[in-house]
């Protein structure tokens, strides 16, 4: 076995400021790796740049596709690196209007990502719709539903839908509880540590939130100023932290 | 420190086939902390520990408080990092060190090799106390219905009743969070299992009741290291002691 995506050298200024400076990381199969790190730390521009919706300066980002070929993220063309993000990769986004369309319903969502990998058939892609509404514990009574009459959790919900109905195999994740009410956090963290078991899926989360690292990820990165400086095993990385900045990280948490 | 014992004859290889009396072993483990928000103090706490567990043997740690006892438990799970020296597991049939082990593989000795009940239950939100139980059988390829069935005879030996099994753990009471621990800790039969005061919120009768756990887990062949605070407890489950005592700081 070897890594999924493998990322070695990436760095990218924007001006004076370096959001990503010589950062190396890899995820492999079935592994849930967390990036934390505070706000302008470089993290969710990482994420970007494995996704390979932004190019670094320098670096290479390496993915290994289900047949065991080897693609340069930063070589592919346009079309292949969209077909990749329709199929193999998911996208969560910290806000589900940037990942789900409002204009269209709620089954239409998670039909039309359904279509665009291939399948054709009406009935077929109602009844997979349906059946993942109530697997992110929306009452498929909904699907006809347009997601600006939902909640934000809700919506939230239905933009995993959406983005695991094709059971990709590495699934990106932007500060997925973000702008949610501490309680409706819980759920959400909840459903998406159950989905992940059930579908074995890869997941690189970009999150701020220490607790939801320790309660999903199997492995954290942390990030200070473009760098990383401490990366390893979840419970060692935040009970036994060895860095400065994770100390100081670590020690700022209330637990709850 | 006791481990001022015989000197190490064979170092393991790494990888070879699983060989030798021991189910654990550590050579030359040392562990201290670095406080950087404290200035950069260092603190030593374990030096060139060398602590040597058979199959079923019961080894209870002893020492004052604050001797570090559960620093070296912690990195006998790969909790605590070591700072030096090695722990050594047979795992899968091959030699492995755990403190040089990479996550991935720490992960898989924990779900296969290792197990490690800790005082306290980090209570998942929502799911169910079965659940929480089955998870490391099922995590090892166990069949779910055979995982949960297996979760709920664990949970009834340990006194927890069946009306409980359905409920999350988090509105249980010390006593009650302490043995959903210890079944989830039982249930899968680890060849090496580490127990820090498995007993500590429990009353009499469920306190025989993991004496008995205990020592049939030992039956079994595995290699068992405790902090026992309850030396009643400890007299009955104990082949013998390890003393961990502080180091001395340098003049």
């Amino acid at each position: 076995m070897s890594a999924l995506l493998e990322a070695t050298g990436l760095t990218l200024r924007f001006g004076a400021v370096t959001a990503l400076d010589d950062v190396a990381v890899s995820i492999w199969p079935g592994e849930v790796v967390a990036i934390v790190g505070e706000s302008g730390s470089g993290k969710s521009t990482l994420l970007r740049v494995l996704s390979g919706l932004a190019g670094p300066e320098a670096g290479t980002v390496l993915y290994r596709d289900p047949d065991g070929t080897v693609h340069s993220l930063l070589d592919m063309p346009e079309a292949s690196l969209r077909r990749l993000h329709r199929s193999d990769w998911g996208f969560v986004h910290q806000n589900p209007r940037d990942g789900l369309r409002m204009g269209i319903s709620a089954g239409g969502n998670i039909g039309e990502r359904l279509m665009a990998a291939g399948s054709r058939h009406y009935g077929a892609i109602r009844a997979a719709a349906a059946e993942w509404l109530a697997r992110v514990e929306i009452d498929p009574a909904r699907i006809d539903a347009l997601p600006r009459t939902f909640s934000g959790g809700m919506q939230q919900r239905l933009q995993i839908a959406r983005t695991l109905v094709t059971h990709p195999r590495l699934v990106f994740m932007d500060e997925p509880t973000g702008g949610l009410d501490v309680s409706v956090q819980a759920r959400l963290l909840d459903l998406i540590r159950a989905l992940v078991a059930d579908l074995g899926l890869a997941v690189l989360l970009v999150t701020h939130d220490i607790a939801a690292a320790r309660l999903l990820a199997h492995r954290i990165v942390v990030m200070r100023r473009g760098q990383v400086v401490e990366q390893g095993l979840t419970d060692r990385v935040l009970d036994d932290p060895q860095h400065e900045y994770t100390q100081l990280l670590t020690t700022s948490v209330l637990s709850a | 420190m006791s481990h001022a014992a015989a000197p190490i004859e064979t170092s393991a290889p790494l990888g070879a086939p699983a060989s030798g009396a021991w189910a654990l072993r550590t050579e030359g483990l040392s562990k201290a902390f670095t406080l950087h928000l404290q200035g950069g103090t260092r603190i030593p706490v374990l030096q060139d520990v060398e602590l040597e567990v058979s199959p079923g043997e019961c080894v209870a740690l002893a020492g004052p408080s604050g001797a570090g006892k559960s620093t070296l438990m912690r990195c006998l799970y790969g909790n605590y990092g070591a700072g030096a020296g090695r722990i050594l597991l047979h795992h899968l049939g091959e030699t492995v060190d755990l403190a040089s082990a990479d996550p991935r593989l720490v992960r898989e000795i924990r779900r296969d090799t290792l197990g490690y009940v800790s005082q306290f239950l980090r209570v998942i939100p929502r799911v169910p106390t079965l659940e929480i139980v089955a998870e490391p059988l099922v995590a090892r390829g166990e069949p779910r219905a055979a995982a949960l069935a297996r979760a709920g005879m664990v949970l009834a030996r340990l006194n927890l009743p069946p009306r409980l099994h359905g409920l999350p753990p988090a509105t249980f009471s010390g006593g009650e969070q302490q043995r959903v621990n210890l079944a989830r800790g039982f249930a899968p039969h680890y060849p090496v299992l580490l127990l820090d005061e498995p007993t500590a919120s429990l009353d009499a009768g469920n306190r025989a009741m993991v004496i008995g756990l205990i020592a049939e887990a030992k039956q079994r062949g595995a290699a068992i290291i405790g902090i026992f605070h309850d030396t009643e407890v400890r007299d009955q489950v104990a082949d013998r002691l390890f003393e961990v005592a502080p180091i001395q700081e340098a003049a």
